[in-house]
């Protein structure tokens, strides 16, 4: 089934917060943001702002009836800051005016002084100065110190990876508008509409039910909209419920990319044993993220970087430690992956450097040391079903590696300017939200009485498709055409408490809501047809909008059904509840059972680099890919192609930079590059692995969203051995992105 | 008054001509399908058709409205995603992206959708891929394989496409609506005023309203971009005149040109995307003054020579490589304007390249780009012109360089000698493209690539590097 979007899609009839006509009373939201990194605010001159026409106030913190607080997971963060600042974007206040043009005007007009206080940009820093956004966390596993002694080899190292920019193409952004007594209906772009709800009730200082909160869909999330598109609608929300008017807030691209956090860039240091057999006895790792100036979802981030630290490999003892460096950078929020593949990069970094170290091919270390059934993760929990070694197998066989490596080695020596690299990039990916509490949904449906069907959940549709797949589950269990069901809007009045759209498990914990509301619904109109119909109810099948007895297509229609149970006045609304089970972990112990289940798969990835001017095009990506038992292999096969290319934009040309002063140098689409068609690897196939699929999973096809971007760190270590073919000089280093400068340097290193 | 056709509706309106044709579309005609990412024109997610009246009829490109003027749709054909839908079923483009899976979040997709319709309506496709078209579009959720794949099911399509009569075939084959036929007539029958010619002067606006829109939006403009005596390519006396209006399309569409310049289209496509190629003109381009303008180190290498032309008539020519100054310092006095720029025509001994090194390589702008003709008589240098972009406060042409080298023979040697000379020449800094060290590598490194990719047997890299 396409994505069920895609006619108004590709019309431009989809409607985007920005799309909706607005009330013309309705004014324009302005953000004035900190143009310091850091201090003392000493004063704050709205006088001429205020003054210029058409400017109908500006908020600050002092209007804030309830809480002055944004914070998550720890209340660190106020709306508007009070009396100091802590990074450059930092909101202060908030002009409302009757158009955009005025609110920037005014925005010019404002004056600000603020007394300078030292400012912190790196997690290294900040962990020498020990200024830190919580305590450290540690994951254990045997026993480090006695293994090093037993290796034949042990290996250290430094590596760091740079933020990422989410560049959601449709910017942050709300249209708010009041209700009655009080009441405020806001529309924003979320993946969380929970947490807006939630955080504006606390701002406002009233109670969450006043509070409506609708999402239709986002124009790319990608976790950026997770907590980050709170602070935007709970703005707005204050100047409605003071101007009792609506209010319309879009950020421009620069406020955007100046004022939101990204991915969290991580300096890390490792340390890696092996034995002669290749395999890996011991790793630690020591993860410095650098937080920002608020936690925002950093803690959570920060766990998820211990989950993964050890990627697909089996290492019997393990210590990684993170911290989470507070620092003057705006805070820095989930991103694809979720710190996953910041811990990803280290495990492959160490493999590297050993490998380079031993003058051996990466790949047989890291074959060598693949997860096999029933070995323990370093959080204690035991893997099951596991589809490393296969994902594996089946990649070097299917896409003939032996075959590619030896094409690149002829090319390498046949060819003096242009040098190939290739890689394998396995990946293991643990799915479900790591706070167990999170792991559940709800879905409400509603069987109109002409038959049509409304489905609503907490799934917030941001271009993963994930309505398709609640429209194709509720499709199967009814037994009924796709055009007699709707997929509603996220609303918080229809569906309650949602966890956020994140963490790749959308799919499977509403669908699983859906279908067991689904369930329910059928078991009820089962009875309703065995009567119609005099059969008894096992027989009763519902196919194609008929009722079937056994597998005999019966004269009763879907519609028709649903006639007569109205008129039986049995209920034709069901509303389910799906909570993960087994899932836990404790805290206390670094322990636990967190994942429903893991998502397997290898990447095969060759490029090639133009050693005359340090720039590169990938050739290809060939993967093998643990979907389970796809319920929609072309939204997940899009799903891996474009996470792919997102991990690659990472390892590759996405670079972050901030001047001293902490001001964000990369603040625009000219200084900040993300991949272009052109920048895509000229092929990519993926095969999906022949496997029974999963039960934790939505009709047992496995989360897709988030695993596949870790395939883009192949990448990295594919330039790397092409720089080394050139230069053997070269000293591999592990510093991503691996820009054409950073190429062109390692080429000519001497 | 501004008088255009928008999708099939004669507007006439009293707007400011200085305002985005983005916020005219979305706001004024409540059009909400060209979408707004950017405002640079750097993502596509506003692209719009604009038809332009030739001969009777009409050809297309896709622009980035969001800092398009709207002055410069006067007289035209302004096509949006709504203008190319069809009543109750997906038009072929829509059809192939919707197979294929080519849409996730939808919010870039309009763009991509309008881009492709233009490629299918470009009756000239220099660039020949449909990949070429989509250039100025970037999808952050795809990874674009699945819009490739769309894309050539439209080119296998648009293979059997009866040429003569384009317009009837795409509408038959269900690419475009039926009133596309009745434009022709219809622009045909406006009857265009001139507009405003006070203020800030405009051409098509790709540097200016990144910066500015919001000023422009307001105040007076002086939109150029349709002054024919500022347009044109000539080729006299093996000396080319290109009006200083041309756009960077415009030179790639001319044949003379490319005929001249071999390897043009691999140099002009990693200049900008296509949209902007469609607006951005040289003029524009050298008054910009960016040390890494593309075509300001384009030209510099052709050694070329600018005409300025005073409001009161008075024309005065100067070597290009006196044209700029300081940092975005240029020898332009008020009332002035640029009105071309020639160049001897480069003979069967002349070569020329270009070579341009950015984080990404297409749609981006350069860290260091340089441009390079060379003569060579009886296997001595004659004559070379060198410029490099990134490395000083203006765009560089080097002169010391440029001279040790005439006279000698083509050999590792030489160039090992005179890449010490380039860098005493250059001064790079640090920024977002690069730091200086990188800018001086490239430097080496791309003045290596001249030779290497002209003459390579005479020059191999393994000689150059120790």
């Amino acid at each position: 089934m396409k994505n069920i979007d895609s006619f108004t899609h590709v019309r431009g009839e989809s409607l985007f917060v920005d799309d909706l006509i607005c009330r013309q009373d309705a004014l324009i939201g302005l953000c004035f943001d900190s143009p310091k990194a850091h201090g003392k605010i000493i004063s704050v001159d709205y006088t001429k702002a205020e003054a210029l026409e058409g400017v109908e106030r500006i908020f600050t913190y002092k209007d804030v009836l309830g809480e002055n607080q944004i914070g998550g997971i720890i209340p660190d963060e106020p709306l508007w800051a009070e009396n100091e600042v802590h990074f450059w974007g930092q909101p202060i206040a908030f002009i409302v005016a009757k158009t955009d043009a005025i609110a920037k005007k005014a925005r010019a007009l404002i004056t600000i002084e603020i007394e300078e206080l030292p400012i912190i940009t790196t997690a290294k820093e900040a962990k020498e100065k020990g200024s830190f956004i919580n305590a450290p966390r540690s994951f254990n596993l045997g026993e480090t110190a006695t293994a090093f002694a037993n290796c034949d080899f042990v290996f250290e190292g430094e590596t760091f990876s740079n933020g990422q920019e989410h560049l959601y193409l449709e910017t942050q952004g709300c249209y708010v508008v009041p209700q009655e007594n009080g009441s405020i209906k806001i529309t924003s772009s979320t993946q969380g509409p929970t947490q807006v709800q939630k955080i504006a009730a606390r701002v406002l200082g009233i109670s969450m039910h006043k509070i409506e909160v609708d999402v239709i869909r986002l124009g790319g999330g990608f976790g950026g909209k997770e907590d980050q598109a709170t602070p935007w609608a709970v703005m707005a929300a204050v100047a409605v419920q003071h101007l009792n008017k609506p209010v319309k807030y879009m950020l421009n691209r620069h406020d955007d990319m100046r004022m939101t956090g990204k991915r969290h860039p991580y300096a890390s240091s490792f340390k890696i044993g092996l034995t002669k057999d290749l395999k890996i006895k011991a790793f630690e790792a020591e993860f410095l993220q650098n937080s920002g100036a608020a936690a925002d979802l950093s803690p959570a981030i920060a766990e998820r970087t211990l989950f993964h630290a050890t990627n697909s490999y089996f290492i019997p003892n393990v210590k990684t430690t993170v911290y989470s460096c507070k620092t003057n950078l705006p805070p820095n929020t989930a991103f694809r992956g979720f710190g996953g593949p910041q811990g990803m990069f280290v495990i492959e970094s160490a493999i590297a450097k050993a490998a380079d170290a031993l003058a051996i091919d990466k790949s047989k270390i890291q074959e060598a040391n693949l997860l096999e059934e029933n070995n323990e993760f370093s959080y204690g929990q035991i893997a099951k079903e596991v589809q490393a070694k296969k994902t594996w197998f089946s990649a070097k066989e299917k896409f003939e590696l032996e075959k590619l490596q030896k094409e690149v080695k002829v090319f390498n020596k046949e060819n003096q300017v242009y040098k190939k690299g290739i890689s394998l990039m396995p990946i293991a990916f643990g799915i479900s939200f790591t706070n167990t509490s999170m792991n559940h949904a709800r879905a409400l449906i509603h069987i109109y009485q002409d038959g049509s069907v409304g489905v609503s959940t907490g799934a917030v549709e941001m271009g993963q498709s994930v309505n398709t797949k609640m429209l194709q589950v509720a499709q199967d269990i009814l037994g009924i055409s796709a055009n007699k069901l709707k997929i509603e809007t996220t609303n918080t009045t229809r569906v309650a408490n949602t966890s956020p759209s994140a963490a790749s498990s959308t799919a499977d914990l509403n669908g699983k809501a859906v279908e067991m509301a689904c369930n329910s619904l059928i078991k009820r109109l089962t009875k309703v047809a065995a009567k119609m119909l005099l059969s008894s109810e096992e027989k009763i099948h519902f196919k194609k909008d008929f009722i079937f007895v056994e597998r005999e297509k019966s004269e009763l229609t879907w519609n028709a059904l649903i006639a007569q149970a109205m008129l039986e006045r049995v209920s034709l609304s069901e509303n389910a509840h799906y909570a993960t089970p087994i899932i836990n972990f404790d805290k206390t112990k670094e322990k636990g059972h967190p994942f429903a289940y893991h998502v397997y798969g290898t990447a095969i990835t060759t490029v090639t680099v133009d050693c005359i001017r340090g720039i590169y095009e990938i050739e290809n990506v060939k993967i093998v890919h643990d979907f389970g038992k796809s319920m929609n292999i072309g939204i997940d096969t899009g799903q891996v192609e474009g996470a792919l290319v997102q991990g690659i934009g990472w390892m590759t040309m996405e670079e972050i930079s901030y001047s001293e002063e902490g001001k964000l140098l990369s603040n625009s689409l000219s200084t900040y590059k993300i991949p272009d068609i052109f920048s895509s690897p000229k092929t990519i196939e993926t095969i999906p692995l022949e496997t029974d699929g999963n039960e934790m999973a939505i009709r047992k096809s496995k989360a897709v969203g988030e695993p596949p971007l870790m395939y883009g760190i192949g990448v990295y270590f594919a330039i790397q051995q092409a720089v080394k073919e050139f230069n053997p000089n070269y000293k591999i280093k592990f510093h991503a992105p691996f820009t054409p400068e950073k190429v062109v340097m390692g080429l000519y290193e001497k | 008054m501004i008088q255009f056709i928008l999708n099939s509706k004669i507007i006439k309106t009293d707007e400011n001509s200085g305002i985005t044709l983005s916020d005219f579309i979305r706001e004024h005609q409540h059009l909400k399908g060209t979408k707004i990412g950017c405002r640079e024109g750097d993502c596509g997610a506003c692209t719009v058709l604009i038809g332009t009246l030739n001969n009777g009829t009409v050809s297309y490109q896709n622009i980035t409205s969001c800092i398009s003027p709207l002055g410069n749709a006067n007289g035209k054909h302004v096509v949006t995603v709504e203008g190319i839908n069809l009543p109750k079923k997906l038009n072929t483009v829509q059809e192939a992206m919707a197979t294929n899976f080519a849409t996730q979040c939808g919010f870039c997709t309009p763009g991509f959708v309008v881009s492709m319709t233009g490629f299918a309506l470009d009756n000239t496709k220099i660039l020949n891929s449909c990949n070429d078209a989509i250039s100025g579009n970037i999808c952050r959720c795809t990874g674009y394989k699945s819009i490739e794949k769309a894309g050539f099911e439209i080119e296998e399509k648009l293979k059997t496409q009866d040429k003569n009569h384009q317009i009837e075939w795409l509408i038959k084959e269900g690419f475009i609506p039926d009133y596309f036929e009745t434009i022709p007539d219809k622009l045909k029958g406006l009857i265009i005023e001139k507009l405003n010619s006070d203020g800030q002067i405009v051409a098509n606006g790709t540097d200016l309203y990144v910066r500015n829109a919001a000023k422009l939006s307001e105040e007076k403009v002086h939109l150029i971009a349709n002054d024919t005596s500022l347009k044109g390519i000539y080729l006299k006396n093996n000396v080319f005149t290109i009006g200083a209006n041309t756009t960077v399309t415009e030179l790639l569409e001319n044949e003379d040109f490319r005929n001249n310049i071999t390897g043009l289209k691999s140099f002009l496509k990693i200049i900008s995307s296509e949209p902007i190629r469609n607006m951005g003109t040289l003029g524009g381009n050298f008054v910009n003054a960016s040390p890494i303008g593309d075509m300001s180190i384009f030209f510099l290498a052709l050694n070329a020579t600018l005409l300025i032309q005073h409001k009161n008539g008075k024309e005065r020519s100067i070597p290009f490589q006196e044209f700029h100054k300081d940092y975005k310092k240029y020898d332009l006095q008020k009332d002035e304007i640029l009105k071309s720029i020639s160049f001897s025509k480069l003979k069967n001994n002349s070569f020329f390249n270009f070579e341009k090194v950015s984080k990404r390589t297409h749609l981006d702008i350069a860290s260091v780009n340089t441009a390079f003709s060379i003569s060579v008589k009886e296997n001595l240098i004659s004559a070379v012109h060198f410029s490099i972009g990134g490395v000083a406060a203006i765009p560089k042409y080097v002169h010391k360089t440029a001279a040790f080298l005439i006279g000698k023979t083509i050999n590792s040697e030489t160039i090992l000698q005179a890449e010490e000379i380039l860098q005493s020449e250059i001064s790079p800094i640090s920024d977002v493209r690069g730091t200086a060290t990188y800018k001086r590598m490239l430097a080496k490194q791309l003045f290596f690539a001249h030779f290497i990719t002209l003459f390579p047997n005479q020059v191999a890299l393994k000689k150059l590097i120790h």
